[in-house]
């Protein structure tokens, strides 16, 4: 009889250990899974040390004199970064945002050597889609933390049961909780098939996928490279501008004879985008050679905050106002905290370096395609360029308000224009 | 930074005044501070080549950091600084630190030398007893020059304008004002990099001042090339092998620059580069492939041209004065185009070094400045060819100007 128990226990204590190993919210057991396709919860807890030494950066940067104008035409204004480096090393808490990223399910898994992090939330509705969300840079899966609520729990956002999503959200390669390749190779072409790999192996076959930035390039190149995986895919970085345009925008040309007034808005929004992103050519030429953000995280901060002259322009004015647009002076140190902590400036950077593709010229989308328009994203696309670059577009919004980071800016528009756009995929 | 009590050159104190700026002595506590700082610098991971196609090594990054953390002694160049005549004078509303050195020799011609990005005074420090003192080096009392050394408004010690406008046109005339403020009515003017088109420009505007000029980095290249390397375009025909090759070296540098891009868009973005001296040295190094090269053989232990001091003493500059962010700002002033010519009339001479960003064939030149006087290429040096190479520089300026001297007497 104690024999029994005792053997009856230790199966016990091994299932429970097993089913222990994986979070309750996961079904996918170890068994049968070879050791590279293990999933492994994660959570994270920055050493005090860690927080300590990042105070003291911030308390003794060193800063450069005022720019020689008055206004962001030379790059971020020294107030701004006084201003921030003021309520960083003040007001500011990590913990607050390591509670609740940690609140949400972790995991890692090994995909072609490389750890992969992500979050993962299935929603208790029947029939959820599965969504596979990318951030870019400056970003992180912070910016869709927002989203994740709304998208899988739509019943408690103003949503129906009948929108709910199961939400996967990774690290890209070299960011966040993500591991640095230490080879060549990790490309958004790589990304991307890792990607498929990745919700294949949390048991979705066939899948969404949406995001910005990288996260809208490698999901442009999934839909290629594996429509037979995709349902099909939501963008807010619509890689759409005709490729002659494209051109021209890149060399500064004035733009063609022949546009619609749209067009036109969108052709100088983009040539104006190119003169501004000078860093991403930077990047992609020599990540190593910027150095100092890894060593100091107000100049870290500093080339976060200039991704973009609408952007700088909002996170300025929350800076400098204190007010919130969309963003909080928290969700933004939020994002550099992280990449500060985890050490990931110039790995993320390599993502340019590794990239060959263009940023903004189509891809060759088949598969069914819904479109966030933003105003202040680094160019506003026209209907009828989406149409071209996505023969299968389902669903095309112009929004009035909204930018670069729409997750994070403008999570209740992002999150409508995914429950409409995918509506007609769930009949 | 700990400047000499002033003392006025002149019997009035006006704004014109030239005021000694001798004694120059960096509080300890800065030397400790930047010390502490590169001792807790925080690397990034190895690059995932093993090559520097991704930017500078990481193990040269750490020899770098070690030798400036442990061995690196900036009070050397602080003395040797201090041994050579300092002043100041305000010039257009800014204050412009210089060197200036009088030979002996009487007929020595005046010139002004310009330093560049990322560079200082301290490139020029090897020329100035050449230069002034021939004689003991290798040359003639007839070869003298009197030799003035500024730093670029925003560099070195020289004021940080507070409002903008401060292009290499504006530098120009405040170099030409400096010249006569010293007493030369005509004088020559050398430059590389920056100092290169500040020097040409300078020819421009001022050809009733400006005697002749020499330039190590000629703005030579004819307009429809240098566009045409711009934007990347394969070479157009009808090139010789000469040209061909300068194409072809042209159009690398403009694909190879984005930190000039970058700095003349978004200077003041930069902030970590006045917060991290590591940071700093490394940007300032990755300045083109065969300088990166040079330094990292001369942190490996390779003896070359300029030896580990020298570029940590550059560096350790830019790092006291926080001018990382003042000095990229001339980028974001500038509108002038790199290498095309400046339409000079007076007579030029070209130094081409092997090393440098392009090489102009002759025809080039002689297109670009009608009045040239000089041309040789040189078997040995780069970019900054009067700090690597200082006996060769100095020859190219005593061979250059030899036929001006000629005409004066």
């Amino acid at each position: 009889m104690e024999k029994r128990k005792s053997i009856i226990a230790s199966i016990i204590a091994i299932a429970a250990f097993v089913i222990g190993a994986f979070s309750n919210a996961h079904s996918q057991s170890s068994a049968g899974a070879s050791p590279n396709e293990e999933i492994r919860p994660f959570k994270f807890h920055a050493a005090q040390t860690d927080l300590n030494d990042l105070h003291r950066r911030i308390m003794a940067t060193k800063w450069p004199e005022k720019e020689t104008v008055n206004d962001q035409t030379q790059g971020v204004p020294l107030a701004t970064m006084k201003a921030l480096a003021k309520y960083w090393a003040t007001s500011y808490d990590w913990r607050k945002v390591e509670a609740r990223m940690n609140a949400y399910p972790n995991f890692i898994t090994n995909i072609d050597g490389l750890d992969i992090h992500f979050i993962h939330v299935r929603s208790k509705h029947p029939n959820a889609l599965p969504l596979i969300v990318t951030h870019g840079w400056p970003g992180s899966i912070i910016e869709q933390m927002k989203i994740i609520g709304p998208l899988t729990d739509p019943t408690a956002y103003g949503g129906k049961a009948g929108d709910a999503f199961d939400v996967v959200i990774p690290s890209i390669p070299g960011y966040g909780f993500s591991g640095k390749p230490t080879t060549t190779g990790w490309d958004p072409g790589h990304i991307a098939r890792a990607w498929v790999t990745l919700m294949n192996r949390l048991g979705y076959k066939k899948f969404l996928a949406s995001g910005g930035d990288w996260g809208g390039l490698i999901t442009d190149l999934m839909s290629v490279q594996s429509p037979d995986n995709l349902l099909g895919m939501h963008t807010n970085f619509p890689i759409a501008v005709p490729t002659e345009l494209d051109n021209g925008a890149f060399t500064g040309a004035p733009a063609p004879a022949g546009l619609s007034d749209e067009e036109k808005k969108a052709y100088d929004q983009l040539s104006f985008s190119y003169k501004h992103v000078y860093y991403a050519f930077f990047m992609g030429t020599r990540p190593q050679s910027l150095l100092a953000t890894a060593d100091s995280p107000v100049g870290l901060a500093t080339i976060f905050l200039d991704h973009d002259q609408p952007s700088l322009a909002l996170i300025s004015r929350i800076f400098t106002t204190g007010k919130s647009e969309g963003l909080t002076r928290d969700d933004i140190l939020d994002n550099v905290t992280l990449c500060w902590l985890t050490n990931t400036a110039v790995s993320g950077y390599r993502i340019y370096w590794e990239n060959k593709y263009g940023f903004f010229s189509p891809k060759g989308v088949r598969i069914p395609v819904v479109v966030s328009a933003f105003p202040n994203e680094l160019y506003q696309v026209p209907r009828n360029w989406a149409e071209k670059a996505y023969p299968q577009m389902i669903y095309y919004k112009k929004h009035d308000t909204g930018g670069h980071f729409a997750a994070w800016e403008q999570p209740e528009l992002l999150v409508d224009d995914i429950r409409q756009g995918f509506k007609s995929l769930r009949q | 930074m700990k400047q000499a009590a002033k003392a006025p050159g002149r019997k009035e104190v006006s704004k014109e005044s030239i005021r000694t700026f001798n004694n120059v002595t960096v509080p300890q506590a800065e030397l400790d501070d930047m010390k502490r700082r590169i001792a807790a610098t925080r690397f990034p991971e190895k690059e995932t080549v093993n090559d520097t196609s991704q930017g500078v090594p990481l193990a040269t990054v750490e020899a770098i950091a070690h030798y400036w953390g442990t061995s690196y002694d900036w009070r050397k160049v602080e003395t040797k600084l201090n041994a050579y005549p300092n002043y100041i004078t305000e010039i257009d509303g800014l204050d412009i630190h210089f060197i200036h050195v009088r030979s002996k020799n009487k007929n020595a011609l005046p010139i002004i030398i310009t330093h560049g990005w990322p560079g200082s005074i301290i490139h020029q420090l090897k020329l100035i007893e050449p230069l002034t003192i021939p004689a003991a080096h290798g040359g003639t009392a007839a070869d003298a020059f009197d030799v003035v050394i500024p730093s670029i408004p925003g560099y070195g010690f020289s004021g940080k304008p507070i409002t903008n406008g401060w292009g290499p046109e504006r530098i120009a005339r405040a170099w030409v004002i400096l010249m006569k403020r010293l007493g030369y009515k005509k004088f020559l003017a050398q430059g590389g990099d920056w100092g290169a088109i500040i020097t040409e420009i300078m020819a421009a505007q001022s050809p009733n001042d400006v005697l002749g000029i020499h330039t190590n980095m000629a703005g030579a290249v004819p307009p429809e090339i240098d566009a045409a390397a711009f934007s990347g375009a394969p070479a157009p025909s009808g090139l010789s092998a000469e040209e061909l090759e300068a194409y072809e070296r042209l159009s690398f540098t403009y694909k190879n620059v984005y930190y000039a891009y970058y700095m003349g868009s978004r200077p003041q973005t930069l902030v970590g580069l006045t917060d991290s001296p590591v940071g700093l040295a490394v940007f300032m190094m990755d300045f083109e492939p065969r300088y990166r090269a040079l330094i990292s053989r001369t942190f490996s232990g390779i003896p070359e041209g300029i030896t580990r001091d020298d570029f940590l003493d550059n560096a350790t500059l830019f790092w006291l004065t926080n001018t990382a962010v003042s000095a990229a700002r001339l980028y974001w002033e500038n509108k002038v185009p790199f290498f095309r010519p400046k339409g000079i009339t007076i007579p030029v001479a070209v130094s081409v070094f092997p090393d440098e960003l392009y090489e102009p064939p002759r025809n080039w030149a002689a297109h670009a400045y009608p009045n040239l006087i000089y041309y040789n290429k040189v078997c040995k040096g780069g970019h900054f060819a009067n700090w690597e190479q200082p006996a060769l520089f100095t020859e190219e300026l005593r061979k250059a100007f030899r036929s001006l001297r000629k005409q004066a007497e």
